[in-house]
């Protein structure tokens, strides 16, 4: 599996350099100076609360409140062959609090995430030639106290020679670590933590992703994209401090297996509709081989109020057959060889509708020439199972 | 079997639009360059994306993440 990766990393790069030398094209004056092009700011506030709590085995509260801030930084530049580069630069930090984990180890405020900070930097580059070739790569990281992520892509897409199709292909890579806490009742000496640091012992989880698109101009007024992706995951797969019952009440540790297959295939369109609505679209068809099934569709209709503010109501349906190895609190059985009672993969359906104003005024936002756009949306979740939700996003793009 | 019914419907509806697209010029494509129109999420669905993910069991195929990171809560 790693020598495939790494021939295919490989492969990957060598199609890379071998294009990167397209002839000059200095027909056409470009600004060759490294440009800001953007600076998008989004914050969000997530708040959500039910009876189904995986640490507590699929009983007890969920309440979670999460306030997320990111600021994303756009630059770009054209080299002396007039090809475009644009780096991103992205610093990311939520802010969660969560009853249910808090119930890790009750006695203590050393539980894994009762409240904690997330903090997640990325940088990505991409360089496109006139001849619609785009080039990419980038690199991620992630850092809350018990989970740290590493993560790398590559991306090739190509335009059509009429500019009317393109393909992408994307590869990416999470090289995870989790520390291991367990539930306080079924810590051991080996398995406890220790030290003024709490030297846990540690798990690695992998996922390697490949996601190929297609994206098509049909006509003047509507387009379309096809999506694909197999994403492949291995390592420990559940969470050490999800509890589960079982029907003779004694407590275990969640067990999942250890390598999982997805299948996701999606298709977006987007219809501009007279001269004030845009309709944008999406179902999503998804599989696993842990036998998780979702057909999931939403629907935006953007309302053009004027030219430069819109209202954008929103409708999501998710519907999704649960993993063979959910069950619910105290339904399993010793006889089970995988086990788990959390609630995100059972059965359910799921809704999800809200509304946001976008507003782009001529003269900058406020007056202030440099403030762009600002996007206000708002959302409400439920699940079938009673988990309810609501977030508000604010967006502020600066240029 | 139901997959395979699927993606041949996919494809069907797939070929049906291929034949029925037209060239659009450059100075043409003014309604599908509006900002409304972009293939791809909103800056604003940031955090929508990632709960999604966490609360259900489905991921992909959606521009966003698919891997990494806990979101175990």
């Amino acid at each position: 599996m790693k020598k495939l990766n790494l021939a295919i990393l490989a492969m990957f790069a060598g199609i890379l350099f071998a294009n990167a030398q397209a002839p000059a094209d200095t027909s056409t004056y470009k600004n060759r100076k490294l440009q800001l092009e953007e600076v998008n700011i989004v914050s969000s506030y997530y708040h959500q609360d039910g009876d189904h709590a995986a640490v507590t085995g699929g009983i007890g509260t969920q309440n979670l409140t999460d306030l997320s801030n990111s600021i994303q930084v756009t630059l770009s530049k054209y080299d002396t062959h007039d090809r475009k580069h644009t780096w991103n630069v992205e610093l990311g930090i939520d802010h969660y609090t969560s009853a249910s984990s808090d119930k890790i180890d009750p006695k203590t405020i050393s539980s894994a995430s009762s409240a904690d900070t997330r903090f997640y930097p990325s940088v990505s580059w991409e360089m496109e030639n006139k001849q619609g070739t785009t080039f990419g790569a980038g690199v991620s990281f992630s850092h809350e106290f018990d989970y740290q992520s590493v993560g790398a892509n590559l991306l090739f897409a190509q335009k059509t020679h009429n500019k009317m199709g393109e393909f992408s292909l994307k590869l990416q890579t999470y090289q995870d670590n989790l520390k291991l806490i367990y539930p306080i009742e079924l810590r051991t000496d080996a398995n406890a933590g220790y030290g003024e640091h709490e030297d846990y012992a540690t798990a690695g989880r992998k996922t390697y992703s490949g996601g190929v698109s297609w994206s098509q101009i049909v006509n003047t007024r509507f387009q379309l994209m096809f999506l694909m992706d197999v994403i492949y995951q291995s390592g420990y797969l559940g969470l050490p401090f999800h509890r589960v019952y079982f029907n003779d009440n004694s407590v275990h540790v969640e067990k999942l297996p250890d390598s999982r297959l997805k299948i996701p295939l999606g298709v977006r369109a987007n219809y501009f509709l007279g001269d004030r609505v845009v309709l944008r679209g999406y179902y999503r068809y998804y599989h696993d081989n842990w036998n998780i099934t979702a057909h999931t569709a939403s629907l935006e209709t953007s309302v053009k109020l004027s030219p430069f503010y819109s209202l954008t109501p929103f409708y999501r349906y998710n519907h999704q057959v649960g993993t063979k190895y959910f069950a619910a609190y105290q339904a399993h059985t010793s006889a089970d060889e995988y086990y788990t009672s959390n609630y995100d993969l059972s059965g359910f359906d799921s809704h999800f509708f809200g509304a946001g104003i976008r507003m782009i005024p001529p003269h900058g936002v406020f007056g202030i020439q440099h403030f762009n756009m600002l996007e206000l949306r708002y959302g409400h979740y439920n699940q079938s199972n009673g988990l309810q939700a609501n977030i508000i996003s604010l967006n502020l793009k600066f240029k | 079997m139901k997959t395979s019914y699927q993606l041949m419907m996919l494809a069907g509806i797939t070929a049906v639009l291929s034949a029925s697209c037209t060239t659009v010029k450059e100075y043409q494509k003014n309604r599908l360059n509006d900002g409304e129109m972009t293939l791809g999420n909103r800056k604003v669905e940031k955090t929508e994306l990632s709960f999604e993910s966490y609360r259900e069991g489905a991921s992909g195929a959606n521009g966003a993440k698919s891997g990494g990171g806990c979101g175990c809560n």
